[in-house]
């Protein structure tokens, strides 16, 4: 859950980014350099100097992975039903709102049908600004829908995660979709067809805990955090400092826990081979 | 062992010593009618506070720490139980407890969370968090049961699945990621009961099933009351808030459709006679075994992926 303190961090790249001119410059939050938003985009939001892989959304995803205008949403307009009417320093209800507004999304994932090389497959993509990427009823339900989609037209499933775990506000709910969603994995895996699980900074806590951990195939995006706990839980337990490496891609490839890392800018034709493989 | 008096508790315990005291010197003073007086005062008072508890204060009574665990109720409802250990992978983790045993005419497996009761038995129970080894141990057991077509039953108690080092290493996710997606296709009767702290995923970890029931004193949800005060309110004196928001109480998980049925509780709660509610437990059990037994096991997976298919609200 360790989505809340990250997005504070996020918001003070968010305002370095704003001191740069005309807000076509990003700095790349890893090595500093500076660098035009066009050769970012060509460069796969990678940065040029250091390969650092800049935290992007599911529409810069689609653009990255799916040919050209292949995408199909479906329940776009999915949204929370705030079934608890929770309200803490703020009210679920209007955290919700002024998310959709200021994202332009209505929930933390996107899901459709998209074309990978000429492959159908049904994709989704989470998006870690919406809430912190944060999995409530609408992710597990779309995810779910997804699923059935996939088994349907007999084609295979791409997730992309990038989630704090699952939304504290919608309480046992959020919980129980991870075994919604697990449950669903199943009824994949017995039609035999290929699920990609691909997870990207950060991916923790009940979302690693179900669908992300559950690929046929695991890939990470180099250095991504990827873990159950959130690092600064985990340093409170034990009280000392966590090793350098800690929960980053290597570190799960090291342990097993995925079977590769692969840099964006191959992403695309390392799906497309795996798939073909497997057909 | 000291005994654990919670807050809300204090005045009802005061009162009940006071008749006590009463009723042992009623014999050279003629005090029947005020001994009768404040029996009457006990009976209001409990009545009173048990039927208005806050969640909060469930949240409380599940963490009582007389409260009983896991091989409380093996003991108290089952015979011939046989502990089995390991996961055949890494070790044996005391976090998490299981094996065959009999609930009258019933051959099941039995799993459950298991907690310490004092310093050192918390230590070697490391306070009922598990590690992956736990999770792997439960499912190796879990298919054992369906080898062997034999019902399930797992005891939900947890703070929640250990935050450690090692944890991470050995893919506390992958463990509980897989048996999430294990449990929901395993071709025989599960039945889950929070029996305590249903915390998070470490709780779901061995909570897919067939039925949910919920001890009537427990909490079940995403986090902590504790940690979502401290994440939401960045402080961590907003636990009774965050509780209420929450609404992780068994009442509260009936209505969002997650549980199906709450076990009854001894009158002030389980930790006050462990025997009544471990029979209580048993009688649920029974009832819901003697349902699914009936039904085929394709069906029964069906049924489970349906049930779990329809959790949540959203708005299209
Ligand atoms: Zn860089």
């Amino acid at each position: 859950m360790a989505w809340f303190k990250r997005a504070k961090e996020n918001i003070s790249s968010d305002s370095q980014k704003k001191e740069l001119p005309d807000g076509l410059w990003e700095k790349c939050p890893s090595c500093g350099e500076i660098i035009h938003k066009k050769q970012l985009e060509i460069n796969h939001w990678c940065c040029l100097k250091c390969n650092h892989h800049f935290r992007i959304g599911s529409d810069e995803y689609i653009k990255i992975l799916l040919d050209d205008d292949s995408f199909k949403e479906i329940n776009k307009k999915m949204r929370s039903a705030n079934p608890l009417n929770f309200v803490d320093t703020k009210k679920y209800n209007d955290r919700i709102e002024d998310t959709i507004k200021k994202t332009n999304l209505f929930d933390a994932i996107k899901t459709g049908t998209g074309k990978i090389n000429n492959r159908e497959v049904a994709f989704g993509c989470m998006d870690f600004k919406f809430i912190g990427g944060s999995m409530g009823s609408v992710v597990g339900e779309k995810i779910a829908r997804l699923i059935d989609r996939a088994i349907k037209n007999k084609i295979p499933l791409i997730l992309i995660s990038a989630s704090g775990g699952a939304r504290m506000m919608e309480g046992a709910l959020s919980l129980m979709q991870m075994a919604k969603t697990s449950s669903r994995l199943a009824k994949l895996a017995d039609e035999k067809i290929p699920y990609i699980s691909i997870l990207t900074d950060p991916t923790t806590g009940g979302t690693t805990a179900s669908y992300a951990m559950l690929g046929d195939i695991n890939i990470a995006e180099p250095k991504a955090l990827i873990g159950f706990a959130g690092p600064r839980v985990i340093k409170q337990t034990i009280g000392r400092d966590l090793p350098v490496g800690f929960q980053k891609s290597e570190f799960l490839l090291e342990h097993g826990f995925v079977d590769t890392v692969i840099a964006r800018k191959d992403m695309k034709n390392t799906i497309s081979t795996f798939l073909d493989l497997v057909s | 062992m000291a005994k654990t008096i919670l807050e809300f508790e204090k005045p009802i315990i005061e009162l009940e010593e006071r008749l006590t005291q009463m009723k042992r010197i009623s014999n050279d003073l003629d005090i029947e009618s005020e001994i009768l007086l404040i029996e009457d005062k006990v009976k209001q008072l409990k009545e009173s506070v048990y039927k208005s508890l806050t969640r909060w204060q469930r949240v409380q009574l599940a963490r009582h720490p007389e409260r009983p665990y896991t091989l409380d109720y093996i003991y108290l409802m089952t015979e011939n139980f046989i502990e089995l250990h390991g996961d055949r992978y890494f070790k044996d983790d005391k976090a998490i407890v299981g094996g065959f045993a009999k609930i009258d005419e019933y051959k099941v497996m039995i799993i459950g969370h298991q907690k310490g009761r004092d310093t050192k038995s918390n230590v070697y129970r490391n306070f009922g968090m598990p590690n992956p080894e736990g999770y792997r141990k439960a499912l190796r057991l879990m298919k054992l049961a369906e080898k062997f077509n034999k019902p399930i039953i797992t005891m939900l108690d947890t703070p929640g699945a250990f935050p450690g080092l090692e944890a991470e290493e050995r893919g506390q996710a992958e463990a509980i990621a897989r048996n999430l997606l294990e449990m929901s296709r395993l071709k025989v009767p599960i039945i889950v009961v929070v029996i305590g702290e249903g915390a998070s995923g470490g709780a779901l970890g061995i909570g897919v099933g067939d039925r949910i029931l919920m001890l009537e004193n427990c909490w079940y949800s995403v986090i902590s009351p504790e940690s979502c005060s401290s994440i939401l309110w960045r402080s961590w004196d907003y636990k009774e808030q965050a509780a209420e928001a929450l609404r992780l109480t068994a009442p509260d998980l009936v209505e969002q459709k997650i549980v199906d049925r709450i076990v009854p509780e001894p009158f002030g709660g389980a930790h006050k006679n462990h025997e009544e509610a471990a029979l209580f437990l048993k009688k649920v059990i029974k009832e819901e075994l003697a349902q699914l037994i009936k039904i085929k096991p394709d069906k029964l997976v069906d049924n489970r992926l349906e049930k779990f298919g329809k959790m949540g609200e959203w708005i299209e």
